[in-house]
C-alpha cells in the first residue's frame, strides 16, 4: 500500500512506522548501521594495530590536547540529545518544537565539526600529516571518516528540515526523520568510542 | 488487508508516471524479475571473460617453458580472473537467481527497495566495467586477486594497475552491499501472511543467511580498499613497512572478508541444490530444520576461521592450532547437509533433468573440494600444500564443483520461471556432460601436480618434472568446459527462437511459491497475495486438490513503484569520480561523486508516489 494513501488525516503516535515502506525503511537502515559498525569495527582494528608506530612523528600523548576533544565530545553527545527531543516532538505532532530541535542538532553538529577542523589544521601545522607516519595515516582515516560521517549528517538533517518546512510531517517524512535520528546516535556512539580508544588511551598509553 | 483495499479504493490515481518501452525499459527498471536478468547478462558477460583468461591460462601452461603469453601478461591473466570470476562473475550470476526467485518464493509483490535495487546492479556494472577498462587502458592489475602487500604497494607496483583493482571493486562491492541490506529487509519484512522462518523454502534461507554475511564482511573488504588506496594515492602508511605500517594487516583484513566470501558464494549453491533435489526426487527435504540449522552454523563459523589462509605467515602454534580446529569444525554442518540431501534422494521417485544431473553431480564433487579443505586445514600439512597447485586444486573444487554447478542447477530449473521457455534438455544434458567431465578433467591432476611441487601463479615451469602430462589433461579438460559453456549459449538462442509457453508449475512437481504463478509472473507477481499454511506450501495445497494457492486478501489495484533512470546516473557518477581519483584529475572526481549526491538529493526531495495497476488491467497480465 502506497505511503501517500495515509498522508492527510491518520497520524499515529508513531507516524514513520504506519507504512510498509517506512518499516521497511527503519530495519533496512537498522541493517545498514550493523554494516557501518563492522566498517568501524575494522578502521579501530587498523587504528589499534599501528598507533604505536609513530616513527619520526609526534607521538599521541604529544599531540593530543584533551579539553577541546572533551569540549567536542560533549558538544556531540548533546546533539545527539536534541535529535532525541527532536523524535518525542514528532510522536507528539509538535512539528515546530521538532524543527527546533532539528535546528539544535545541526548547529551543535556544526560546531564538533568546526572544532575537528580547527583540531586538524593544528596537527598538520605540528607535523602531524596523512603520511608522517602509520600512526598518523590510521588515525586520519579513522577520525576523519566519522567527521566525514558527522558532515554527512548535518547535510541529511538540513535537508529534511527544509522538507519538512515545505511538506510538513507527513507518513513520507517521518519515516526519513526517525533514520536520520538513528544515523545520529550511531554516528555519537562511533565517537565516544573514538574518544576512548584513540584520545583516551593515546593519553596514558604513551 | 480489508483496510488496504478500502484505501486503495479511494486513493488518488492522479500521478501519471512515464512507463518506458525497450531500451530505456531495461535502464529504468525497478523490477526485480527484470534485475535478475541484467544481473544473469552482465554475470554472463564477465564470465566469459573470466573463462576466456582462464583458457590463455591454460594454453600457456600446456607444456614447459610455453612463451605464448609473457610472464607479466600471465600475472595480468591470473589476477583479473581470480577478480573477475569471484566478484563480477559468480556473484552476479548469484544475485540473478536471488533478484528473479526470492521475492516469488515468499510471496512477495516486490523486494523491500526496488529503487536500491536497480543502484546496486549498475554499480556492481560499472565497477566491473571500470576494472575491465585496465585492459585497454594496459594498466592492468597483476598482484593477485589477493592482492597482497608489499607486491600491491606503490613502491613494488607503481602503474595503475592495482588502482583499477581497488576503485573497481569498491564501486561494485557498493552494489553488493545494498543488495545485501536489500535481501534481509525483504525476507524479514515482506513475507506473505502465514509464512513463518521455519517455512521459507531452503533456497530464501540460503540467501537470508548469505545476505547477513554481505552486510558483516563486505564492510570489512571496503575499508581495506580505502586503505590500500590511500596508500597508493595519498601515500598513507596502512602498509608500508618503512613507516611503521604492516603487511600482515592487509592479510588479515583481506581474509576476515575474503573467508565469508567463499561461504556468501556457496550457501546460495546449498540453497539451489536443495530446492532441485527435493523437487526432482520428489519428496520434501530431508532435515529441513537441521539445514536450516547447518547454514546458520556454517555461517556463524565462516568469520573465525580467517587466519587459515595465513598458517605460512607465523601467527605461531596457538593461533595455528586454534584456526586448524575451528576450520576442521565447519566439515560437521556442511556434512550434515550432504547427508540431507543423501537422505532426499533415497527412496526419492527421481527425475533426470539437467537441473537434476547437475545437483547430483554436485554432491559428489563438493564432498572432495570439502576432503581437501579438512587436508588444508591440518596446519601442519599446509606447510607443504600452501600456494601449490593443491590448493588451485581446492577451491575449483569447491567453487566449480560447489558453486557453479548449482547455479547451472538452478538456471536449468528456473529458466522457465525466468523468461517463459524451458531449455532443451538434450543440449543441456550435452552441457552437463562436456562441463562435468571438463571439470574433472582440469582439476583432478591438478591436486597431484600440487603434491609433486607445482607451484601456483607461476607463469612456466621446466621439462622433466612429470608435470608435462597432467597440465596437457588440465588444458584439455579446461576447453571441454569452454565447450560445454558454449553449447548452453547455444541452447540458449535455441530456446529464445521458441513459442513462450512453458506453464505456470513447469516442472509439474514444484513445491515452493514461485511456481503457483504464470511463466513468466506479471508485473506485480501476485494477484492476490497468498496464504501460507506450511512448509512447501504450494505442494501440499496441489495435493488437496486444489488448483490455486488460497488468497490472503481480496484483489484490488496494485501499487508499484514508478522507472528511474537515477540509478544508472548514480553508477556513472561513481564511474567518473573513481577515474579522477586515478588519475588525479581532481575537478573529474568532484564531478563524479557530485553527480551521484545531486541524484541522492533529488531523491530524498522528490516523492515516488508510484502508480497504480487497476484489477481490470491485472488479467491482461503485463509480462516482464
Amino acid at each position: 500500500m502506497s505511503a501517500h494513501q495515509h498522508a492527510e488525516g491518520l497520524m499515529s503516535h508513531e507516524p514513520e512506522k504506519v507504512t510498509m515502506e517506512g518499516r521497511n525503511k527503519i530495519l533496512g537502515f537498522w541493517l545498514f548501521l550493523g554494516a557501518e559498525t563492522v566498517l568501524f569495527g575494522t578502521l579501530f582494528s587498523a587504528f589499534v594495530a599501528l598507533r604505536h608506530n609513530v616513527g619520526d612523528g609526534p607521538k599521541a600523548s604529544e599531540l593530543f590536547e584533551l579539553p577541546t576533544v572533551f569540549a567536542a565530545t560533549m558538544i556531540l553527545l548533546f546533539s545527539s540529545l536534541m535529535s532525541v527531543f527532536a523524535v518525542q516532538a514528532m510522536h507528539r505532532h509538535q512539528v515546530k518544537a521538532m524543527i527546533g530541535w532539528l535546528v539544535a542538532t545541526v548547529v551543535l553538529g556544526l560546531g564538533f565539526l568546526g572544532l575537528e577542523i580547527t583540531e586538524f589544521t593544528t596537527y598538520v601545522s605540528e607535523g602531524h600529516k596523512m603520511n608522517t607516519s602509520a600512526f598518523s595515516s590510521s588515525f586520519y582515516t579513522l577520525v576523519g571518516f566519522h567527521g566525514a560521517h558527522v558532515a554527512f549528517g548535518v547535510l541529511w538533517i538540513t535537508l529534511l528540515i527544509l522538507q519538512i518546512l515545505k511538506k510538513g510531517l507527513t507518513v513520507v517524512t517521518a519515516p526519513k526523520i526517525y533514520v536520520s535520528a538513528i544515523y545520529w546516535h550511531f554516528i555519537d556512539v562511533v565517537w565516544v568510542f573514538i574518544f576512548t580508544v584513540v584520545y583516551l588511551m593515546g593519553k596514558v598509553a604513551a | 488487508m480489508a483496510a488496504h483495499a478500502a484505501n486503495a479504493a479511494h486513493a488518488h490515481h492522479g500521478h501519471k508516471v512515464k512507463r518506458y518501452k525497450g531500451l530505456m525499459d531495461w535502464l529504468t527498471t525497478v523490477d526485480h524479475k527484470k534485475i535478475g536478468i541484467l544481473y544473469l547478462l552482465a554475470g554472463g558477460l564477465f564470465f566469459g571473460v573470466g573463462g576466456l583468461e582462464a583458457l590463455l591460462i591454460r594454453i600457456q601452461l600446456i607444456k614447459p617453458m610455453n612463451d605464448f603469453v609473457g610472464a607479466d601478461t600471465f600475472n595480468e591473466l591470473i589476477t583479473m580472473h581470480g577478480t573477475t570470476m569471484i566478484f563480477l562473475g559468480a556473484m552476479p550470476m548469484l544475485f540473478a537467481l536471488m533478484n528473479a526467485v526470492i521475492p516469488l518464493q515468499i510471496g512477495a509483490r516486490d523486494v523491500a527497495f526496488p529503487f536500491l535495487n536497480a543502484l546496486g546492479f549498475w554499480t556492481f556494472f560499472f565497477g566491473g566495467v571500470l576494472l575491465n577498462i585496465s585492459w585497454f587502458a594496459g594498466n592492468v592489475p597483476d598482484a593477485g586477486w589477493t592482492s597482497y602487500v608489499p607486491l600491491a604497494s606503490p613502491t613494488y607496483n607503481s602503474g595503475h594497475g592495482v588502482d583499477y583493482y581497488v576503485i573497481g571493486l569498491q564501486i561494485a562491492g557498493i552494489g553488493t552491499l545494498l543488495g545485501g541490506v536489500n535481501f534481509m529487509a525483504t525476507i524479514i519484512n515482506m513475507r506473505a501472511p502465514g509464512m513463518s522462518f521455519m517455512r521459507m523454502p531452503m533456497f530464501t534461507w540460503t540467501i537470508f543467511i548469505t545476505s547477513a554475511l554481505i552486510v558483516f564482511a563486505f564492510p570489512v573488504l571496503t575499508v581495506g580498499l580505502v586503505a590500500l588506496m590511500f596508500d597508493r594515492l595519498f601515500q598513507a602508511n596502512f602498509f608500508e613497512t618503512g613507516s611503521g605500517g604492516s603487511a600482515v594487516l592487509w592479510e588479515h583484513v583481506f581474509w576476515v572478508f575474503g573467508h565469508p566470501e567463499v561461504y556468501i558464494l556457496i550457501l546460495p549453491a546449498f540453497g539451489v541444490i536443495s530446492e532441485v533435489v527435493s523437487t526432482f526426487s520428489r519428496k520434501r527435504l530431508f532435515g529441513y530444520s537441521s539445514m536450516v540449522f547447518a547454514t546458520v552454523l556454517i555461517a556463524f563459523l565462516g568469520f573465525m576461521v580467517w587466519a587459515h589462509h595465513m598458517f605460512t605467515t607465523g601467527l605461531g602454534p596457538v593461533a595455528n592450532a586454534l584456526f586448524s580446529i575451528a576450520t576442521m569444525l565447519i566439515a560437521v554442518p556442511t556434512g550434515v547437509k550432504i547427508f540431507n540431501w543423501l537422505f532426499t534422494l533415497w527412496g526419492g521417485s527421481i527425475r533426470f533433468t539437467t537441473s537434476s544431473m547437475f545437483a547430483i553431480g554436485f554432491i559428489p564433487t563438493f564432498v572432495m573440494g570439502g576432503v581437501t579443505g579438512v587436508m588444508l586445514a591440518v596446519a601442519p600439512a599446509d606447510y607443504q600444500y600452501h600456494d601449490s597447485y593443491f590448493v588451485v586444486a581446492h577451491f575449483h573444487y569447491v567453487i566449480v564443483g560447489g558453486l557453479i554447478f548449482g547455479i547451472f542447477a538452478g538456471l536449468f530449473y528456473w529458466w522457465p520461471k525466468m523468461f517463459g521457455r524451458m531449455l532443451n534438455e538434450g543440449l543441456g544434458k550435452l552441457t552437463f556432460w562436456t562441463f562435468f567431465a571438463g571439470f574433472h578433467l582440469t582439476f583432478f591432476v591438478q591436486h597431484f601436480l600440487g603434491l609433486m611441487g607445482m607451484p601456483r601463479r607461476v607463469w612456466t615451469y621446466l621439462p622433466g618434472q612429470d608435470f608435462d602430462t597432467m597440465n596437457v589433461i588440465s588444458t584439455i579438460g579446461a576447453f571441454l568446459m569452454g565447450v560445454g559453456v558454449i553449447v548452453f549459449l547455444i541452447n540458449i538462442f535455441v530456446t529464445a527462437a521458441k513459442p513462450r509457453n512453458a506453464k505456470a508449475d513447469a516442472w509439474e512437481d514444484g513445491r515452493s511459491l514461485e511456481w503457483s504463478i504464470p511463466s513468466p509472473p506479471p508485473e506485480y507477481n501476485f494477484k492476490q497475495l497468498p496464504l501460507v499454511r506450511n512448509y512447501d506450501a504450494w505442494w501440499r495445497v496441489k495435493m488437496d486438490g486444489q488448483a490455486e494457492m488460497p488468497a490472503a486478501e481480496p484483489p484490488g489495484p496494485i501499487h508499484m513503484p514508478s522507472p528511474s533512470i537515477m540509478p544508472l546516473i548514480m553508477s556513472i557518477g561513481l564511474f567518473i569520480g573513481g577515474f579522477g581519483f586515478m588519475y588525479d584529475k581532481l575537478y573529474l572526481a568532484i564531478g563524479g561523486i557530485g553527480i551521484t549526491l545531486v541524484c541522492m538529493l533529488l531523491r530524498s526531495v522528490f516523492d515516488d508516489h508510484g502508480f497504480h495497476i487497476e484489477e481490470d488491467e491485472q488479467e491482461k497480465g503485463v509480462h516482464a
